[in-house]
């Protein structure tokens, strides 16, 4: 082949398929378009969580005080791993939802990158990756402040942060798999009618689950918000136990297995459909 | 011995024209897309919908530094085929082979190997010129230096260069296909595929990016493209198929195909609505011209003496608001082939 093509002394790497993990091409992508974007998004990721922090810390979390309901803490105690929880809720379906839907859609991305060596999973490993990186960035962010704020009261509490990272895949990977079958990235908002609000509302991120009627406790209990919130807060609070812990853990992390399942899925559907 | 020898130093010959390229059989050289049967069956959306055959068993034989032309209608299978040649959409049923490989089992391989420019460009208006090409290099494994060197040279043949740092955002359409082009050169791939690359450019973009594309070739490049302009098949492509309803219907040259289905010439001419087929009727009559097309207002006569056609019609009372005498184009081809014109 000639000059503009052959490429004089260039060489493609002879069987990508040999190199492992190509989706970290996919990351490297992500990283990039971050470093233009970040700005934008650390608003909705951080400086929102942290309004409400503040607006706790100082204001109604002095009205609020309830000791037998919450075992004697200060409500900022209470509330800020709950609050982290929840926002890392918020993340993972932001960072999941509106990217993956224009990803797929015509003219998206991933559109481009399959007709590359990557292959759909490849893709969406890449991309979860990424995710994943901004889920715990902002829990980093987040318990930085709570400790600031004197509301971490154990060291179990940096543990807080990988705890709200598991919290976001888990809404992340099954958010990831419904993005790539709607029609319009539009369909995605619906998700914080019907799901984000709920669950914040009803999670235990504001109050402790077991105020609410027995019916509604039993909903709350099968939600992954409320187990991140319950491994969130018993961490922070240095209430943690093996059992529980374990229990939580391993509730959030088949909801994040089920939801690759189930987007490797619907990535291959729809891409090579 | 006499034989070995030549083939000996045919090989030599081979090699030291394409020091890049690993020693390929003498067969594989050449055909680098070979499709028997190929199909494509779409499975129902819903209940209610059923399935639909896109592409419906063509045969296809693509060698090495041609320009390859898929020519028809919107829905009429371009894309489809296109994409299954691209190896991101499976075969339904027949075999297929791109570079002698079956994109079923060696999808990845393949596809570094080729070049795709999409119909929408899909570039990411975010980043700038050159992010695009980096960030598309670093999909096929290549190096920060093999990028920077290879973009440099891209963007030149893109005329670019002086918008390198700027976001994609700021370009005209034409640059953004030129850019979409260059990103898919980014590979030095041996194959490259265009999904209706001049869609919706205006005249002077078009045809600085047909200048680009036949230089690409004149350097050795292999394109296929599809298309539902006929001047740019005829302009373009050695060789065409006509593709209609998932079916090839003619296949050639634009010479070849423009001598077997119709005349030299086509005078055409324009009516008061309503009067066409009257007219029609009487021409057709009369034996003017080889084949009488009527379109909307429109009389279409191929004959191989327009002029001498159109003397014939004058003398046989017929007045049209409008008579012009041209040169047969592969609009006509596809009109004789079909019965309907390409772009509605």
């Amino acid at each position: 082949m000639a000059a503009t093509t052959s490429a004089a002394g260039l060489s493609i790497e002879p069987d990508p398929s040999s190199r492992p993990f190509l989706g970290r091409h996919e990351f490297a992508y992500r990283l990039q378009r971050y470093r233009r974007t970040w700005r934008g998004t650390v608003v909705i990721s951080l400086v929102n969580p942290l309004l409400f922090l503040i607006a706790v810390g100082l204001g109604l979390g002095h009205v609020v005080s309830h000791p037998a309901a919450l075992h004697g803490v200060s409500y900022l105690a209470f509330f800020a791993p709950g609050m982290l929880a929840a926002s890392a809720m918020q993340n993972g379906i932001v960072e999941s939802g509106w990217p993956v839907s224009r990803g797929v859609s015509k003219g998206g991305s991933y559109r481009v990158a399959i007709t590359t060596p990557l292959e759909s999973t490849d893709i969406m490993f890449g991309h979860l990756l990424f995710m994943a990186m901004q889920i715990a960035l902002s829990a980093i962010a987040f318990v930085a402040v709570m400790a600031a704020f004197g509301a971490a009261k154990s060291w179990l509490a940096l543990l807080a942060v990988p705890a709200a990272t598991l919290t976001g895949l888990a809404f992340a990977t099954p958010t990831a798999a419904f993005a790539a079958t709607v029609s319009s990235p539009k369909v995605v908002g619906n998700l914080f009618k019907w799901v984000v609000m709920p669950l914040y509302l009803f999670s235990g991120t504001f109050f402790p689950v077991t105020q609410l009627p027995l019916a509604l406790r039993a909903l709350a209990y099968a939600t992954p918000l409320w187990h991140g919130v319950d491994l969130c807060r018993t961490l922070s609070l240095g209430t943690a136990t093996w059992g529980r812990c374990a229990m939580d853990v391993g509730f959030l992390s088949a909801v994040t297995v089920l939801g690759i399942v189930v987007a490797r899925h619907t990535y291959r559907r729809r891409l090579y459909g | 011995m006499i034989l070995q020898g030549l083939l000996i130093k045919f090989h030599d010959l081979h090699n030291c024209l394409r020091p890049d390229s690993k020693p390929l059989t003498l067969l594989a050289v050449d055909v680098l897309v070979e499709a028997v049967g190929l199909t494509k069956r779409y499975p129902p959306r819903d209940k209610h919908s059923e399935g639909f055959v896109a592409v419906d068993g063509i045969d296809l034989t693509l060698h090495r530094g041609e320009l390859f032309g898929f020519l028809g209608p919107n829905g009429a299978g371009k894309s489809s085929t296109m994409r299954m040649l691209a190896c991101v959409s499976p075969v339904t049923a027949g075999t297929l082979r791109v570079l002698g490989m079956d994109p079923a089992v060696d999808g990845r391989k393949v596809r570094s190997r080729l070049g795709v420019v999409p119909q929408d460009d899909a570039l990411d208006s975010e980043l700038s010129v050159a992010e695009n090409l980096r960030i598309y290099g670093r999909y096929f494994g290549l190096s920060k230096s093999a990028i920077a060197q290879r973009s440099a040279q891209l963007l030149e043949f893109a005329e670019l260069t002086d918008r390198a740092t700027e976001r994609v955002d700021a370009l005209s359409g034409g640059m953004r296909r030129r850019l979409t082009i260059a990103r898919a050169l980014i590979n030095s791939p041996e194959l490259l595929l265009l999904d209706e690359p001049t869609t919706g450019l205006d005249p002077q973009a078009r045809h600085l990016l047909w200048d680009r594309l036949f230089q690409l070739k004149q350097e050795g490049v292999t394109l296929i493209l599809t298309t539902h302009y006929m001047d740019e098949a005829e302009q373009l492509c050695d060789r065409i198929v006509v593709i209609d309803r998932g079916v090839i219907v003619a296949h050639g040259s634009p010479r070849e195909l423009i001598a077997r289905y119709t005349s030299r010439e086509v005078l055409e001419l324009r009516f008061d609505a309503g009067t066409e087929l009257a007219s029609a009727e009487k021409i057709r009559v009369a034996g003017i011209g080889d084949r009488t097309e009527v379109l909307a207002a429109r009389l279409l006569c191929s004959t191989d003496d327009g002029e001498a056609a159109l003397g014939a019609v004058h003398r046989l009372g017929i007045s049209p608001i409008h008579a012009v005498v041209r040169r047969s184009t592969l609009e006509d081809v596809f009109l004789s082939l079909t019965g309907r014109t390409l772009v509605d």
